[in-house]
């Protein structure tokens, strides 16, 4: 399997640490993986908003300029921002359903030079991680089992909707599993895809807010001691902004959250640094097992 | 002689437009909009519909018949935050998430859109950023977006965007793309070109 990752301008700012954490996991787990060179934004929710077709075509030339490192293998590209992933898929169905929008895009890459033939696989790590490399190999690489780690396992909306075919929409398991394959405890809980809020927490707050605020709640009162999740704008909506939930809410609300590779990292005896701990604006170190 | 004033609650057919339905449906993700049996699964799964004015299987219902002013001007399709959810769950396989972007677009080309609504301006920012820099600068896009929308808000978050520039979660430089980002630029009015030439 060749691999390219695809580390998308959220995981150069806000969710430096998931960028950080992935490239140490990749490493631990002895995978070869490098960034595609001279990627762009993928045109995500917000360019969606204002030009569809604009947006297609950012995302059809990362997929073009991944599609030119295909050696006798074709790219598995992993995209581990849901935005990213979702962009980059909806691209790759919808030049296969809408012949209109497939020859714009292919007549205008090739303007810039480009070309892109549908080749490229574009992967979430959760999926790679349990059906490429297996959670035998993970489970053989943990040094810190996190005995009483209780994980509420986040997905958010855009990792398993509407393109994901790697889990289930409803009730998704690779997070879970994974996190039982480090020692931790998998929490049940109902609102594992329930949508964070998205960009609402910063244009209309009163939304946004009460719809992170909710998923906190309901994983605190089921037990868990840290959430995982695997989008960096979930990540941001769901730790930076307790301060603020416990003002409007009145609620002493305090859950740490990191990304699902941090807490991998961290039973891997990766160093804290090295999977961007100290980036967290609510401390792990309260989470057993995390210190 | 009667004082009675009386105001229809309903709209005459000559009032409506009959082209906005096919518009919507010409878009790719429109297709399947006629199919839609009201059923309201959409609104019963939507986590945002508590603060909608009309639930999305009003929307979708207006779109058809052509209730064009209402469903624009309409909060709804600012605060669909694209979960998908109703996309999945549609028992007609009506693509609600890809109306409702169609919608929010239709609505920015008409200038429609409640005025200092921060998600338009968002966007437009956002979109900005990428046609300079081949990526997207988060700090920059909400920086501007709050000193156009509501600069007064600016002090409030100036306590999250100092935290996050402590732990290295924000960029004080711009963030570029490798390469020559001017592609970028070459490559998005190439697909004006391309659309023009396909219509």
């Amino acid at each position: 399997m060749r691999y390219l990752y695809y580390p998308g301008c959220s995981l150069k700012g806000t969710g430096k640490a998931y960028d950080e954490s992935l490239v140490a996991v990749f490493d631990k787990l002895g995978m070869d993986v490098k960034e595609l060179p001279g990627w762009n934004c993928c045109g995500a929710t917000a360019y969606m908003s204002v030009d569809e077709t604009k947006a297609f075509a950012l995302a059809a030339r990362n997929l073009a300029l991944a599609e030119q490192e295909n050696g006798s293998d074709p790219i598995h590209l992993i995209a581990p921002c849901a935005a990213c992933y979702l962009v980059l898929n909806k691209v790759q169905k919808y030049m296969g359903e809408y012949g209109h929008l497939r020859e714009v895009i292919a007549n205008s890459l090739k303007a810039v030079g480009l070309n892109y033939h549908g080749t490229v696989k574009v992967r979430h790590p959760l999926d790679v991680f349990v059906n490429d490399i297996g959670l035998d190999k993970i489970k053989a690489a943990v040094s810190h089992p996190l005995k009483g780690l209780k994980v509420a396992s986040y997905y958010g909306c855009q990792v398993v909707r509407p393109y994901a075919d790697f889990d289930n929409q409803y009730n998704p398991q690779t997070m879970d599993q994974l996190m039982k394959a480090l020692g931790a405890e998998a929490v049940d809980w109902p609102l594992k895809t329930r949508c964070c809020g998205g960009t609402l927490t910063g244009t209309v707050e009163e939304a946004g807010l009460r719809m992170s605020y909710i998923l906190l709640k309901e994983a605190s009162k089921r037990g868990a001691n840290i959430m995982a999740t695997a989008c960096p704008l979930c990540q941001f909506n769901l730790e930076c902004y307790q301060g603020k939930m416990r003002g409007t809410f009145g609620d002493s609300i305090d859950l740490p959250v990191a990304f699902f590779t941090q807490i991998m990292g961290r039973a891997f005896g990766l160093e804290a640094k090295r999977i961007g701990l100290q980036r967290l604006f609510v401390p792990v170190k309260a989470a057993p097992a995390m210190a | 002689m009667s004082s009675l004033q009386i105001q229809a609650r309903i709209k005459h057919q000559e009032e409506l437009d009959p082209d906005f339905a096919n518009s919507i449906a010409a878009l790719p993700g429109g297709e399947n909009l006629s199919r839609c049996i009201q059923c309201g699964t959409c609104s019963s799964t939507c986590p945002v519909s508590l603060y909608m004015d009309y639930t999305p299987r009003r929307i979708i219902a207006m779109t058809r018949a052509g209730f064009k002013q209402e469903v624009l001007a309409s909060n709804t399709i600012w605060l669909c935050a694209s979960c998908y959810e109703c996309t999945v769950d549609c028992p007609r396989q009506i693509k609600v998430t890809d109306i409702m972007y169609a919608l929010k677009r239709r609505a920015m080309d008409e200038k429609v859109y409640p005025k200092r609504f921060p998600t338009p301006v968002l966007a437009k920012e956002f979109f900005k950023s990428v046609l300079k820099t081949g990526r997207s600068n988060e700090g920059l896009t909400v920086t501007w977006m709050i000193l156009k929308t509501a600069p007064l808000n600016m002090l409030k978050q100036m306590g999250l965007g100092l935290k996050l520039l402590l732990r290295g979660r924000m960029a004080l430089g711009i963030e570029k793309m490798e390469g020559d980002p001017t592609q970028i630029r070459r490559l998005m009015e190439q697909v004006e070109v391309e659309e023009k030439k396909a219509h």
